[in-house]
């Protein structure tokens, strides 16, 4: 059997991170002191330290803000293949895959307009990312 | 803040750097022991050790293995800046009056892996859930993960990683220890296999290998060593974001911002005074980062500044010159490397001398910039 992906373990705090994804959403955090909308999941600002955070339900669309197309693999993985910094409408950057594009520069302009999509991996569903049309 | 009063007063790395017969432990007590004699001093002379790797108790083997009985231990583990930060903390302690020699040793089986394997973030780990399920293989694909914003944001092209790589290589040729010494050229470096896209395998660092380690002590002690002093003008030390995707600006490191500027201060110096740098460079954007973030270039040039061969042999600021760890050495961490040869060009002996430079500054990145060092040097003791 071939190796397979590392799978993330959630965590007390990132459990609603991952329930959203087994469930096709993206979900932020949003400090409703000071309105930064953030990433990774935390039960408190990090902008402000306030614990008056609520989830909130990210449109899902984005844009390619980064990425390098990777030759060697990890395991799980077919080389190349796109590991991107996709930056989401509402500010937080994800580090994610794209899919449904050809792994080359050619077809992957910067700012490239990106919408989510979910796979699922045994218990876990990951965010991975697409192109859109503008 | 003021310059201080503490020196390196030996150095040396492990004998021999590359594929060595040495476990981690090995590697850094050889070169403990050679910084040791370099200066005259044994391991009776230490009462501070410090040093990191993947166990979090490694000065303490180097204590006992070395029969060191230390009143001072340092195991601050923050990636490849480590032992910068470690020279910073020793500073500090041998000012409060807490130890008087420090030993700072680095060791590293990079290569053949003796003496303990790489260990990855757990699956609970921040890395772990939202890095490493998106197949993330290590610093080729987080460190470069804001290359392609950062040359567009600036107009450049990849042959400005390409230059970086020609520039040192050059460096290598004359460091008969450097792994990769062969005159490469930027259409060789453009089309050599690519490791990461925009990164080919001569913009990635060479895995070794090696350790290192200097000692620390005051400059009132340094005058009756026999080796010239190596004075520690400033230092910095940073975090930065604890993952490359969340760093505020990918193509810009708030963290080398914040050690270079603590650095500068207190060493009460500007980027003109600085005659020779060690910039980090496990692959080939990070020196162009660093010359930016630093401001010994203002932001945007750094790219015509290596073009224009500034940092070059003969340039009018030499970066790299060991070849650095692209090809001179680079066991996983490899700020002490760094510092070495930051420390052989002050005391004249470096294999690529650079005529008469009496003021140094190495810079080195932790993790995916998440923290970050910076040391500035001379062989002048401060006013």
């Amino acid at each position: 059997m071939a190796p397979s992906r590392a799978l993330p373990r959630p965590t007390p705090e990132t459990q609603h991170f991952w329930d959203g994804t087994a469930d096709g959403e993206l979900r932020l955090q949003r400090c409703r002191a000071c309105d930064q909308t953030y990433f990774p999941p935390q039960p408190f600002c990090p902008a402000c330290a306030s614990d008056d955070v609520e989830v909130v339900r990210a449109s899902g669309r984005g844009t390619l803000y980064s990425y390098v197309i990777t030759h060697r693999a990890a395991p799980g993985f077919e080389a190349p293949y796109v590991i991107a910094a996709v930056e989401l409408e509402e500010g937080p950057r994800l580090l994610s895959n794209l899919v449904d594009v050809a792994p080359d520069p050619e077809q992957l302009p910067l700012d490239l307009p990106l919408e989510v999509t979910f796979e699922t991996f045994g218990e876990v569903t990951l965010p991975l990312f697409r192109p859109r049309s503008a | 803040m003021s310059s201080t009063g503490v020196a390196i007063v030996g150095a040396a790395e492990t004998a021999e750097i590359g594929t060595v017969p040495l476990s981690a432990l090995g590697l850094a007590t050889d070169a403990a022991r050679r910084a040791l004699a370099d200066c005259g001093l044994t391991p009776a002379d230490v009462d501070g050790v410090a040093s990191s790797g993947l166990s979090p108790y490694l000065p303490t083997f180097v204590a006992h293995s070395l029969g060191i009985e230390a009143g001072w231990v340092d195991a601050t583990m923050v990636g490849g800046c480590s032992n910068l930060v470690h020279l910073r903390h020793a500073v500090a302690g041998i000012e409060a009056g807490q130890c008087d020699v420090v030993l700072v040793v680095h060791g590293e089986s990079g290569r053949s892996a003796l003496g303990g394997p790489l260990v990855l973030p757990g699956p609970g780990a921040w890395q772990g859930q939202f890095e490493l399920p998106h197949g993330t293989v290590g610093p080729m694909t987080l460190l470069t993960l804001g290359a392609l914003r950062f040359l567009r944001d600036r107009n450049l092209g990849r042959d400005a990683l390409a230059n970086v790589v020609v520039a040192q290589r050059d460096w290598a040729a004359r460091n008969p220890r450097a792994l990769r010494r062969d005159p490469i050229t930027v259409d060789e470096v453009l089309g050599s296999p690519v490791v990461a896209y925009p990164f080919t395998r001569p913009m990635c660092c060479v895995t070794t290998d090696a350790g290192g380690a200097f000692v620390v002590a005051s400059a009132a002690r340094a005058r009756d060593l026999r080796r010239p002093p190596v004075h520690v003008l400033g230092t910095g030390e940073a975090t930065g974001a604890a993952m490359a995707s969340q760093m505020p600006d990918l193509t810009s490191s708030d963290a080398f911002r914040r050690s270079g500027a603590a650095a500068f201060a207190e060493a009460g110096l500007t980027a003109a005074d600085i005659e020779h740098a060690m910039l980090y460079d496990a692959t080939a954007h990070l020196p162009l980062m660093a010359l930016e973030d630093i401001g010994l270039v203002p932001r945007g040039e750094s790219g015509a500044f290596v073009a224009e061969g500034h940092t070059a042999v003969g340039g009018s600021l030499p970066v790299n010159t060991s070849g650095g760890g692209l090809n001179y050495t680079h066991s996983g961490m490899y700020g002490m490397y760094a510092l070495q040869e930051s420390i052989r060009q002050l005391r004249g002996e470096a294999a690529a001398q650079v005529d008469g430079v009496t003021t140094s500054l190495t810079h080195a990145i932790g993790g995916m910039f998440q923290s970050a060092a910076t040391v500035i040097l001379s062989t002048e003791e401060p006013a």
